[in-house]
């Protein structure tokens, strides 16, 4: 009986002690009618062997792709120490650190993780984790709702740059509450900053950029930023974390930088995974660490005056408000944010610079080789390290190609972005080789050679 | 055994009330609410200039394990919040009639004072509700 | 002994050079984009990292470590095969948005999870999108809202909840635009059946329930409460955090439920992590199939093969939407796939077997150790409750001090917050995979707290003493908020 440790003679005298004469009894309380016997949809037990197997013939089954795509989840290579020290079972199968002193492993690493994650964005105060991007994207508009005193509206501004999924989720998570998203428009692939004019003298709780947009391309964040600010609307900057190494942080926009800063951790040490587990992360300015959603480490000293690390700032998180906007968060990602953590350490600034670095070269040394194609040009630049390739004829042609060769090409734009004709957006990470990016071209001038042109 | 000055009106809701010389009302939380929260952490309390109806949530006051809204007993608007308590919220625990005051209303309807339970009440209020 | 922050071992110059890329080129990117001084993460060599990770580690309390019977929580053992399986190279590797051609492994095991999720609760489709309890709650209460909506019942915003269910169920019903109507539980640990006649009317959207209760006792009513509800013309949602109790030999959808949500990192013993990651999968009878969060996997057949396929806002136009930006947390259901592959259909069965012989034996053991236990006429479920409240007023010592000095006898405190109705109580739920022995060692563990509250209170109150650091200070660490570490102002890094 797997991880059942009872032996007969525990069973019978546990029954004895009970007075019961099975364990059948102990059951007694649920009526007869709603008993069942057997379970006729679930197969039989396989032993570990048997599922070793049949979990590696299937696994066998997807494997040996090599991966040109982005998209909000990123190829990059994790060293060995990461997940070899985070699936540590005190890691691993440890609780949420409610019993403070019981949990000191945890906390102190979440403390360390918060301290890194306000380096990271040049903002202040981090909560311990949201499930992902995309609700770390809608828990940053129900926040700045919530905080904007200055706003009645429950409008929240954003960009088109801003990754659809993320959109569309924050839509399935807000629509209950009357919070209303409104699209800016982009001008080459970036947010059209004389577009906001139209917005003049509305009221808008928040304005919310993605930086680099879903597109790649780097916003030009402080003028964005400014106007904003100067209008009383809240900046939400969602930023993916590797790109911080490099670019400007969000705390830096503007004159004040921006207010929340939000995103998906999943560049940071945490494996594709067919999309998740991931993390969102989320820090704001300290005037809004009330509002924040989530979990929140903080120092403090114990009886004996040793600094320790406690839960804290919980009465915001577990209490039922019956204000505009409210959000029945409870949990964070507590093994990602292990494993991010201590892929931040392993890598540091440096590390994590060189990595956004090599990332951007391979990137650009992908699409100035596409753009050497008869009917293929790369759309806009300065790009972080996506591109947006467009072509003379529908994309999804090259995706199959490409992909019986086992090349995932990219991510078919045309979907969400139909206005920029037939286009795919290419990621080629450091963990894309030469040789890689070669045969990629080679395999891209092949189907192109081989398909009409549109 | 909570205090229960003499001189306050009370709500239900464990409020007091102390209505000043210039017709301004002045409102905190009793020492049964105080000792029933434990320690403040935090208090955020209203700008001058906003506007209640009786019984309206005006003040928020946060313990380690909850956060409770604190109403107004009155219609009104408020002229201003002890601003101590941004850095000293212990300060109601400690003094909750007196230095740990919360806000001063200016009251629209003088006739909802006659609404408030007198010290009697409120301590007998107290007893039937078995704190 | 201390463990110095990782920025205190920092030292300017350090690294850990072979992770990333050593030469790299320059770039072109202009310089108004770029950031100036570099960001403040730690310097340290490989070594530090691991030594200083572990050493944190070790000043947890885990399952691997420690027995932790924490009510509601269910904290079983976690399988090392179901993280090995699930770590398992290609499978770590494939991006979520790949072809599904290269995706059919995976894709089958989702497909096959959906099945017995669906097969093991008496329902008749899942969704795996939700990434935690809460997630799925919220879907839940989404779903029932989108089905009045789709029936033009657009008055039905009322949901009902316990006044003993868990905080998070009235904040969802919040959240997605309805309002939370409490009624009372009864002192036999039953809903207050007259005060839900009461409550329902055509206002009503639905009910919110956990069976067995938050209590620790099964709802024996719950078939007569889906009757007035689903007469009133609400529906009923079914909170599964635990479903331990009855895994296998009870079905929520037979009880009535229209829609519920499993907690698989209780249930199907997928890691804790030290507060995540969760999942929240949603099981649904055909009435609200319609709506389920998206993705969904499906299955069609190519060339006389199966193939299996995403189905989306194509696919299911009435859906919720997604909650997530890919499909979930794919990782996590791996693992309990794995899980309930190697427990298999009789296995189910058992799991509900042992945690009800282990809670009810305890439950007796205590008693018989002069514990009060709340519903001793009652079968423990899956847990049970002790009261406290006695001893308390007769020492002193409260529920949280006898948890902290379990601490210090190696036991993790059971839940001692929760539920609200109860105070200076414990709920305990020892889950199937611990040992008679370990239980044993339990009870005797909170019968020498007992007897050393009476003979020597201060000894208890000073618990706990042999953990990292001693009780700490909640109200200093919220009145003067650290919340991360900031170098001495002069200080270089």
């Amino acid at each position: 009986m797997p991880y059942i440790p009872h032996t007969d003679k525990d069973v019978a005298e546990m029954l004895a002690g009970i007075g019961a004469s099975s364990t059948e009894d102990l059951f007694d309380e649920i009526p007869v009618g709603l008993r069942v016997d057997d379970l006729p949809g679930v197969p039989e037990a396989l032993t570990e062997a048997e599922i070793t197997r049949l979990m590696r013939r299937r696994a066998r089954r997807d494997g040996e792709v090599v991966s040109f795509l982005g998209a909000g989840a990123y190829e990059h290579y994790i060293p060995a120490a990461v997940w070899d020290v985070a699936t540590r079972g005190e890691f691993y199968s440890a609780y949420t650190p409610y019993q403070a002193e019981a949990s000191q492993g945890t906390l102190q690493l979440i403390y360390e993780y918060q301290t890194m994650m306000t380096g990271l964005t040049g903002l202040d105060v981090s909560n311990a984790s949201l499930y992902d991007g995309a609700t770390a994207f809608a828990e940053a508009c129900l926040m700045a709702v919530r905080a904007n005193r200055k706003s009645k509206s429950g409008r929240v501004l954003v960009s088109r740059g801003v990754n659809p999924i993320y959109r569309s989720v924050t839509d399935a998570i807000i629509k209950g509450q009357g919070i209303e998203l409104v699209e800016i428009p982009l001008r080459d692939g970036r947010t059209d900053v004389d577009a906001l004019a139209q917005f003049d003298g509305q009221d808008f709780a928040a304005l919310c950029l993605q930086q680099p947009t879903f597109l790649g391309t780097i916003e030009e964040a402080d003028a964005i930023t400014d106007w904003a600010h100067e209008r009383n609307i809240l900046v939400i900057g969602s930023c993916n974390p590797l790109s911080l190494a490099l670019l400007k942080a969000p705390g830096d926009w503007g004159e004040n930088g921006a207010d929340i800063a939000c995103g998906e951790g999943q560049p940071l040490g945490i494996p594709l995974s067919s999309g998740g587990p991931y993390f969102g992360y989320m820090v704001c300015r300290t005037q809004l660490q009330r509002q924040m959603p989530g979990r929140i480490v903080g120092g403090t000293l114990d009886i004996e005056g040793r600094v320790g690390y406690t839960l804290t700032l919980q009465a915001r998180e577990q209490h039922i408000r019956r204000s505009k906007a409210t959000s029945n968060i409870c949990t964070n990602q507590g093994l990602m944010v292990t494993a991010a953590t201590i892929h931040m350490s392993l890598l540091g600034a440096e590390g994590l610079r060189r990595v956004a670095l090599a990332c951007h070269a391979n990137t650009r040394m992908l699409a100035d080789a596409l753009a050497k194609i008869d009917g293929v040009s790369i759309a806009f630049g300065p790009y972080f390290h996506e591109a947006v390739v467009q072509l003379d004829r529908p994309a999804q042609s090259i995706i199959e190609a490409l992909g019986s060769q086992k090349i995932l090409a990219g991510y078919d734009l045309s979907a969400h972005y139909p206005e920029l004709g037939s286009a795919l957006l290419v990621c080629a990470t450091e963990a894309r080789t030469s040789d890689d990016i070669g045969a990629y071209v080679a395999a891209f001038e092949d189907a192109m050679k081989k398909s009409q042109a549109a | 055994m909570s205090e229960v000055p003499q001189n306050l009106r009370y709500t239900s809701d464990h409020e007091w009330v102390r209505l000043e010389d210039d017709g301004s009302v002045v409102v905190g939380i009793t020492d049964h609410a105080q000792e029933a929260l434990g320690e403040l952490v935090y208090v955020e309390a209203p700008e001058a200039g906003q506007e209640y109806g009786k019984g309206d949530a005006c003040v928020v006051v946060e313990s380690v394990k909850a956060a409770s809204d604190v109403y107004a007993p009155i219609s009104g608007e408020c002229s201003e919040s002890n601003g101590a308590l941004a850095d000293e919220p212990e300060r109601v625990n400690q003094s909750p009639y007196e230095d740990g005051w919360l806000v001063r209303l200016i009251p629209s309807d003088p006739a909802e004072m006659e609404e408030l339970m007198d010290a009697d009440a409120y301590a007998q209020f107290l007893i039937d509700s078995d704190g | 002994m201390s463990e110095p922050l990782i920025f205190e071992i920092s030292q300017r110059g350090r690294r850990a050079p072979s992770h990333a890329p050593s030469d790299v080129p320059e770039h072109d990117l202009p310089a108004d984009l770029l950031r100036e001084d570099p960001p403040l993460l730690p310097e340290v060599s490989e070594l530090q990292v691991v030594r200083h990770f572990t050493r944190l580690s070790q000043r947890n309390f885990s399952i691997d470590t420690e027995f932790y019977p924490l009510g509601s929580c269910t904290m079983k053992y976690n399988p090392k095969a179901c993280n090995r399986l699930a770590m398992l190279p290609e499978f770590l590797e494939r991006h979520p948005l790949g072809a599904v051609e290269h995706g059919q492994g995976f894709l089958e095991c989702m497909y096959e999870l959906q099945d017995m999720l669906a097969a093991v609760t008496g329902m008749a489709a899942t969704s795996l999108t939700p990434m935690a309890g809460a997630q799925g709650e919220f879907a839940g209460v989404a779903m029932i809202r989108a089905y009045h909506d789709a029936n033009g019942d657009h008055e039905r915003r009322e949901i009902i909840v316990p006044d003993a269910a868990h905080g998070t169920n009235p904040a969802t019903a919040t959240m997605c635009g309805c309002v939370a109507v409490e009624i009372p539980t009864g002192a036999d640990g039953d809903i207050d059946m007259d005060a839900l006649r009461d409550a329902v009317g055509p206002q009503t959207a639905g009910i919110m329930l956990t069976n067995p209760s938050t209590l620790g006792v099964f709802e024996r009513k719950i078939t007569e409460v889906a009757k007035i509800v689903h007469d009133a013309g609400g529906l009923l949602y079914y909170d599964g955090a635990n479903l331990n109790a009855i895994l296998g030999r009870a079905f929520p959808g037979d009880m009535g439920f229209d829609v519920m949500h499993l907690n698989l990192h209780k249930t199907f013993s997928t890691p804790h992590g030290g507060g995540g990651p969760g999942s929240g999968a949603v099981c649904v009878n055909e009435r609200l199939e319609p709506f389920l969060p998206i993705p969904v996997v499906g299955k069609k057949i190519v060339d006389g093969e199966d193939r299996y396929v995403w189905l989306t806002e194509a696919d299911r136009p009435r859906s919720i939407g997604r909650l997530s930006a890919f499909m979930g947390n794919a990782g996590i259901l791996l693992r309990a796939y794995i899980y309930m592959r190697i427990l298999g259909r009789e296995g189910m069965r058992r799991v509900s077997e042992f945690a009800t012989l282990n809670a009810n034996y305890l439950m007796k053991r205590l008693a018989d150790l002069g514990f009060d236990v709340a519903f001793p006429e009652r079968r423990a479920s899956h847990e049970f409750i002790v009261s406290l409240k006695a001893i308390t007023s007769e020492t002193g010592i409260t529920a949280m001090d006898f948890a902290k000095a379990l601490l210090d006898r190696g036991f993790h405190a059971p839940t001692t917050y929760f539920p609200l109705l109860i105070p200076e109580c414990l709920l305990i739920e020892p889950t199937e995979t611990e040992a008679r022995q370990d239980l044993d060692a339990f009870a005797n563990a909170l019968a020498e707290i007992r007897d050393l509250a009476r003979s020597d209170p201060d000894a208890v109150k000073a618990a706990p003493m042999t953990t990292p650091v001693r009780r700490l200070d909640d109200v200093r660490a919220a009145r003067h908020l650290d919340l991360a570490w900031r170098p001495a102002d002069d200080a270089s890094q």
